[in-house]
């Protein structure tokens, strides 16, 4: 690569980060810590089964199959049939697509909404910070499901309306993610820096900042794609979820619920595919953290100090 | 002063009152359509006469300004008044405080469970850190953080009270009348409530036990001769407990939501099915009040376990 002796802001940019490329990172860390490996080879196969979607089964998605009515798993139907003969695993795949596309959604929503509240209140200080801070503990104090619950029940669920009702509860942690991190890389020498440079505060926040706070944001972002996920199944469960033509894990379990006794399967294999989800981005998210910075796992208890 | 620091901190909790009470009343206020309509529960074009509507619209004050009409509700909800329920036709705050004490059963009695299976493992599973034992610990964690709740209650009814017949799939009673039976209806939703709740204990009281072990004060009194199980137990015990407080205060919101999925697996008479119930027959004065109930609930455990903290830990000091 190369640059220019004279550019002032090659100068001064912040330290690069270790001249590794991305791939070599991910094995390398993959390697060192079994969370990761075990965690990753699950996220990419999940993924995987979202992109490739139900068009891989010979068995149609929807179309009921009376003949083969609630029969358990075969070579024909490897997890079993449901209660008007629709193929279990076809479904399961299907489900995959909306799990992925309302989590997703939603971290990617809670991040952009929270991200600059965080960073303005950090930056711009005095009543501003002081109001977005007690707005944020509010927001808080509601439990995630109860409020995705009541959002979802006011405005009907939809794709978008998830998004938000999820989103919601997890703007918070982001606020405070940035705000504290804005907060520690202000005073560092590299910000100063680009000021004396003359760069803009819109310009340094984005440029020189958010590079630095990257980390903790991305852990942050995979649990928070696991808890996005529980909240949406949980709401499938509930019957507040999204209706037909979606297909959610949550409410095939919901389905399968009165056939507990003669058709077990129609509830486990759904459960199986929703923890599977949820324990990948965990171990991939704990892995990260403790990676990143293993003394943030104490971060609890040090709220004590400050209190 | 302690006393003077709870009237502080009772201060200080007035402004996230403020701004919860002020989420809930503005939430309600984005409903689309009529708020009127809403309220009379008439969401899905039922008819309503014009004098029931009119009586509505001026009791929801609805031709004043928003903030005056913030204030006269956050004022009666402060008297008690949280309005009439469309659905019970009775004020609302009789239909959701019966509902209150088998939701707290549930709350406390899973609490309880939760941390007395929780600390002492994490202790142990810290103490013999990687060894089997720590392993099967942090194998429970890791499930009982993956596994969905509803589908985890699920399973425990199909092997408990439909394949074993030990104890009832649904329902309750009430303890004063059959304490037996009571306990019986009890037990599973608040078994998975515990173990919900004991996944998080044990993965924090793990961890900060690993790191107390290493602080200077325990290489102190181990040089003073003191035995490593006194060591252990009680120092080393004593201060990681503040980090099981955090956390069990931290759990507060998530727990009220865990009681909303288990009541509902279980039919169980509590506020988190009675909530659920509201919100599928729209009658959103319940809800307002429900949420409103569970939000109060975690401040004011949060304040607690700030409280607590100098009865726990003596280095607390408050201004």
């Amino acid at each position: 690569m190369e640059i220019p002796a004279t550019n002032d802001s090659a100068l001064f940019a912040p330290p690069a980060a270790p001249s590794m490329s991305v791939a070599r990172m991910v094995i390398e860390f993959a390697r060192s810590d079994r969370r990761a490996l075990v965690g990753g080879l699950l996220m990419i196969l999940y993924i995987l089964i979202a992109l490739i979607g139900p068009g891989i089964s010979p068995h149609d998605l929807n179309a009921p199959d009376l003949n083969v009515r609630m029969q358990g798993p075969s070579g024909a139907h490897w997890l079993g049939t449901d209660r008007i003969g629709r193929d279990v695993l076809t479904r399961i795949i299907a489900g995959s697509q909306v799990s992925l596309q309302v989590s997703a959604g939603a971290v990617i929503l809670a991040l952009f909404l929270g991200a600059p509240l965080g960073a303005i209140g950090s930056y711009v200080g005095g009543s501003v910070d002081a109001l977005v801070q007690r707005v944020m503990e509010g927001i808080m104090a509601f439990p995630s499901l109860v409020l995705a619950m009541a959002l979802v029940a006011l405005a009907g669920p939809s794709v978008v309306m998830l998004w938000f009702a999820i989103a919601f509860s997890a703007v918070p942690r982001y606020a405070r993610l940035v705000r504290s991190g804005v907060l520690t890389q202000k005073e560092r020498e590299y910000v100063d820096a680009a000021r004396a440079m003359g760069q803009t505060p819109l310009r340094i926040l984005l440029r020189q900042i958010l590079p630095n706070i990257m980390a903790p944001i991305a852990v942050q972002v995979t649990l928070d794609l696991a808890r996005a996920i529980s909240v949406e199944s949980a709401l499938s469960y509930l019957g507040l979820g999204l209706s037909v033509p979606y297909i959610s894990w949550g409410t095939m379990i919901r389905d399968a619920q009165d056939f507990l006794e003669v058709a077990p399967w129609l509830a486990v294999f759904p459960g199986m595919a929703l923890a599977g989800f949820i324990l990948a981005f965990t171990l991939v998210g704990d892995a990260l953290r403790d990676r990143m910075d293993p003394r943030l796992r104490t971060s609890l208890s040090r709220r004590m100090v400050q209190s | 002063m302690l006393i003077r620091y709870t009237a502080l901190r009772l201060v200080q909790l007035i402004p996230m009152a403020l701004v919860v009470t002020m989420v809930v009343f503005f939430v309600m206020m984005i409903v689309p359509g009529d708020p009127v309509m809403v309220m009379l529960g008439a969401v899905d074009g039922a008819q309503i006469s014009r004098e029931v509507y009119d009586a509505m619209r001026l009791r929801l004050g609805l031709d004043r300004p928003l903030i005056v009409q913030y204030f006269n509700w956050l004022w009666n909800m402060l008297q008690g008044d949280l309005g009439i329920s469309i659905t019970h036709r009775t004020p609302a705050l009789e239909v959701i405080l019966p509902r209150l004490v088998p939701t707290m059963y549930l709350m406390v009695g899973g609490l309880i469970m939760a941390v007395i299976v929780a600390v002492p493992a994490g202790v142990l599973s810290a103490i013999h850190n990687n060894t089997k034992w720590d392993h099967l610990a942090t194998s429970f964690v890791v499930l009982g953080i993956s596994v969905p709740t509803f589908w985890l209650a699920l399973v425990a009814v199909l092997i408990f009270a439909v394949h074993l017949g030990w104890l009832p799939s649904i329902g309750y009673t009430k303890p004063q009348e059959d304490f037996i039976d009571f306990v019986k209806h009890v037990t599973l939703p608040m078994a998975v409530v515990a173990l919900n709740i004991a996944a998080t204990v044990l993965r924090f009281q793990r961890q900060d036990f690993l790191d107390q072990m290493h602080q200077d004060y325990v290489r102190t009194a181990r040089a003073k001769g003191l035995s490593e199980r006194l060591v252990l137990w009680k120092h080393v015990l004593r201060n990681s407990l503040i980090t099981t407080l955090t956390v069990v205060g931290l759990q507060m919101a998530y727990l009220s939501g865990l009681i909303t999925i288990v009541e509902t697996v279980f039919n169980y008479p509590g506020i988190g099915y009675l909530l659920l119930n509201s919100i599928h027959t729209r009658d959103f004065v319940v809800v307002q009040g429900v949420v409103l109930f569970m939000v109060f609930l975690v401040i004011i455990v949060n304040l607690a376990v700030d409280l607590l903290y100098a009865v726990v830990d003596p280095r607390v000091h408050y201004q």
